[in-house]
């Protein structure tokens, strides 16, 4: 089999899996160069994704499912490994019959698709076999037996108040051993989520972590908006990861009509990723010295993030970078007093920033604290399949902006701080350098910052098109996986924040750490809740 | 220690001096959406690009219903470019003690190509610190609710612990009220403290909209704040459920679950518009809206 449509580098790798699974292969379908779908039979999926694990050095990024009953008679099972190597994704593609709505779990041999499989059983019906643990994950225990995103399921459906049975923690039990629930509402102005710390003396043995708290419909809401917008709520996935959900959710349905945003709105669309970055992780920077008892530190960093949401609102009207985003490009120019606004924040940014990390340094106490907590060595890291900040703390080398590069990362070296201890001193760290790395970005940004449009038309959207979006958002990569409809509408959109992989990657970090570092280890990996949930 | 007393004093006082002075907000802000009500001549654009239904109308005969409402606006800014009878402001303080001062409505005679004739038959426009139009269903209880209510202003005038409630909310407002918490906007200076238990809280701030798996746990944390309290409910979501709405996971607006005392609206307000909120809660400012 010849594919011509396939990138070059994606190509010997399609060659061989075709080669050896062709029996268990339908077809071979490549609407863009860097993403394959392969329609496969449901039986020789865990081989496929063994096989890519071991021969491309594949990672699972994202695991859901589509009912397709109406158009295709069956479910279809989504699995998406990024080839980081080859720059490609493979995305393998397998119906499960509605007379059979059951599937094997792949748990075992990727631990990363844990909850994600448990999702795709809460929202569409089908059961898990063989999996260790496959009790409900997005849905609570006393919801009664709905399938939300079923297409017979209405987004609007009234279901009976609470009932039943309240979730059942794993027991933990030996001597000296008690249990200490946490949340859901919170101590902090944090998210909700409800964690259950077993513990003997001091030391943490094992947490339990229970989510979904602010499960919101999102994904169910995706299907009956108008696609304009579905980019604003694509900004109120995540609110701190605004402007990375709304433009990864962009480039999926640019993509699904092959159509690219001019070169100008690109540019403006990386100065804004940065400007996340910026100052979520300042934010973060301070927030951990805050949880040593540092806050001298954290002041500063707040008065530094001020003034990022402040030019935020001054180049896009709002201070979070809602309302930038839109389909074929972004709604706002910058005229030379906007430009020159940011780079004076970008000047002023540097002595300032590097100022804090001094005093943070200068504070053998706050070190201490910070140095061997909370480790998360590689080895689990690379099982959990932890991406972004954590990942790179405990040597995961990626980062869509150099390997995938999207928005206007082409025009650009950018640099990737990768550290192999995973303690919170090195997720502190990696911060620490890509804030640097980002103050850099936007200068190199505004040098060059080309002429021409800022937004073309999309036009109507045909149905039945399928596209991958993805940004190297400030926590991690975000994936949004859009299916067409009839009517300029989505027949699906699948919102995959990093967050949702990194959770379980926080109860490996806490064990045999004491509770009162929880807080700091919990800073060290700052999960988004509600990306989480949706 | 002497490095951080140094850069202490070399940074020197960043705190603003709001309420004193106006919001500081750039010019390139969004805030709140104004309609030329008197001029404006076709609802239909405007409401079909509108996100959250914020601006929406109905048709009655010869007779359409048009109305803005704040408390599912996100100031996102579409309509204006839409509809040159819409502009963007910069206003952000858009609080108020109820949620049908939130909204503006008016009528206008319907014309046959579906635009309507100007200037409106009529403009209901809430009116600052009057009371609801709507009469209350028990007004004794009603009226005693109300005492109470004044009664916790004069208490808590003067000093306020309040506790924050993520009821459902994307973290956007967390980031903001957060925010308030930073030197520049100090709310301790209004002897203002957030607190880490609703037992020691006397105002809970609440976010949404308010999903199904928070609905119990909200009650329960109103029901651990004791009484008198406050409850502000914070940005689109909270006031009315914003672009979530209701559906099978979400109940929408705060005030379907718990009693509202203040309406902040905002996606996400910002920390003026907050504080705006939580004093006006406390009784030390008045509404602006209208």
């Amino acid at each position: 089999m010849s594919f011509t449509h396939v990138s070059p580098e994606l190509q010997p790798i399609v060659e061989e899996m075709a080669r050896r699974f062709s029996a268990g292969i339908h077809s071979v379908y490549t609407p863009h160069l860097n993403e394959v779908y392969v329609h496969a039979r449901l039986e020789v999926i865990p081989g496929l994704c063994a096989h890519l694990y071991r021969a491309a050095n594949a990672r699972l990024v994202s695991l859901f499912a589509d009912d397709a009953r109406q158009t295709d008679g069956a479910f279809h099972l989504y699995y998406v490994l990024a080839v980081d190597a080859a720059h490609g994704f493979v995305i393998l593609r397998a119906p499960i019959a509605p007379a059979t709505p059951q599937f094997t779990s792949l748990v075992n041999a990727i631990p990363a698709a844990n909850w994600q499989e448990r999702e795709v059983q809460d929202w569409f019906g089908l059961k898990l076999v063989g999996h260790p643990n496959p009790r409900r994950c997005a849905l609570h225990d006393d919801w009664p037996e709905v399938y939300p995103l079923r297409k017979d399921f209405n987004l609007t459906t009234e279901l009976p108040p609470f009932q039943g049975e309240r979730h059942k923690f794993r027991a933990v039990e030996g001597e000296g051993v008690f249990q200490v629930p946490v949340g859901p509402v919170h101590a902090g102005i944090i998210e909700p989520g409800h964690f259950l710390f077993s513990v003997a003396g001091e030391p943490v043995l094992y947490l339990q972590l229970r989510m979904f708290y602010v499960h919101k419909g999102t994904e169910k809401l995706f299907e009956s908006l108008p696609l304009p917008h579905g980019v604003r709520l694509a900004e109120s996935i995540s609110g701190d990861s605004s402007f990375a959900h709304a433009t990864a959710f962009c480039h999926a349905v640019e993509r699904a009509v092959c159509v690219q945003a001019p070169v100008r709105a690109r540019v403006l669309r990386s100065v804004c990723l940065e400007l996340e970055r910026l100052y979520n992780h300042i934010a973060d920077i301070g927030a951990i010295c805050t949880d040593v008892a540092f806050v001298t530190a954290n002041m500063h960093a707040m008065r530094l993030k001020e003034r990022i949401l402040r030019a935020n609102e001054h180049l896009t009207g709002n201070r979070l970078l809602r309302g930038m985003a839109c389909l074929g490009g972004v709604r706002f120019d910058w005229d030379a007093g906007q430009q020159q606004a940011l780079a004076n924040l970008v000047a002023d940014l540097k002595p300032e920033f590097a100022s804090l990390v001094q005093l943070i340094e200068n504070s053998s106490s706050t070190l201490d604290r910070l140095e061997t907590t909370g480790i998360l060595r590689p080895e689990v890291a690379r099982d959990l399949g932890v991406v972004g900040i954590a990942g790179r703390a405990s040597g995961f080398d990626h980062d869509l902006r150099r390997d995938f590069p999207h928005a206007a990362y082409d025009r650009v070296k950018v640099n990737v701080p990768v550290y192999h201890l995973g303690d919170v001193k090195h997720r502190l760290q990696v911060r620490v350098d890509e804030v640097r790395e980002s103050l850099s970005l936007i200068e190199q940004f505004l040098a060059r910052l080309p002429d021409g449009p800022i937004r073309v038309d999309i036009g109507e959207v045909p149905p039945d098109r399928v596209a991958l979006g993805y940004v190297e958002g400030w926590r991690g990569e975000i994936f949004h996986w859009v299916r067409t409809a009839p009517g300029n509408r989505l027949a699906r959109c699948k919102v995959k924040d990093p967050s949702l992989q990194n959770w379980p990657a926080l109860s490996e970090a806490i064990l045999g750490n004491i509770v009162p570092d929880f807080p700091v280890i919990n800073k060290s990996f700052n999960l988004s809740y509600s990306g989480t949930d949706r | 220690m002497l490095g951080i007393l140094g850069k202490s004093l070399s940074t020197g006082i960043v705190t603003t001096r709001y309420p004193a002075t106006p919001p500081e907000v750039s010019p390139h802000a969004r805030g709140r959406p104004e309609i030329d009500w008197a001029n404006w001549k076709d609802a239909r654009p405007s409401a079909a690009v509108c996100p959250t239904g914020a601006i929406s109308f109905q048709d009655h005969a010869s007779q359409r219903q048009a109305q803005l409402d704040l408390g599912k606006c996100t100031f996102c800014g579409l309509c204006a470019e839409v509809d040159p009878c819409i502009r963007m402001t910069s206003v952000c303080e858009c609080s108020t003690r109820r949620r049908a001062d939130l909204v503006t409505s008016a009528t206008y005679l319907l014309k046959a190509d579906g635009t309507h004739d100007h200037p409106p038959c009529s403009v209901t426009r809430p009116k600052p610190g009057k009371a609801a139009t709507v009469p209350p269903s028990n007004p004794s209880f009603e009226a005693l609710g109300h005492s109470v209510q004044e009664r916790a202003r004069r208490l808590f005038g003067r000093s306020l612990h309040i506790r924050e409630v993520d009821a459902g909310s994307c973290n956007g407002c967390e980031v903001e009220i957060v925010a308030l918490t930073s030197p520049v906007y100090d709310v301790e200076r209004f002897g203002i403290h957030f607190v880490a238990s609703p037992r020691h809280a006397d105002m809970l701030l609440v976010t949404g909209p308010v999903t199904r798996n928070m609905e119990l746990a909200l009650r329960k944390t109103y029901q651990a704040t004791p009484d008198p309290r406050l409850v502000v409910a914070v940005g689109a979501c909270g006031c009315s459920g914003g672009i979530f709405g209701v559906n099978y996971a979400t109940r929408g607006a705060v005030d379907a679950v718990i009693p509202v005392d203040v309406y902040v609206p905002g996606c996400p307000p910002n920390p003026f518009a907050l504080l705006h909120g939580i004093l006006l809660a406390m009784g030390r400012l008045e509404s602006q809206a209208g």
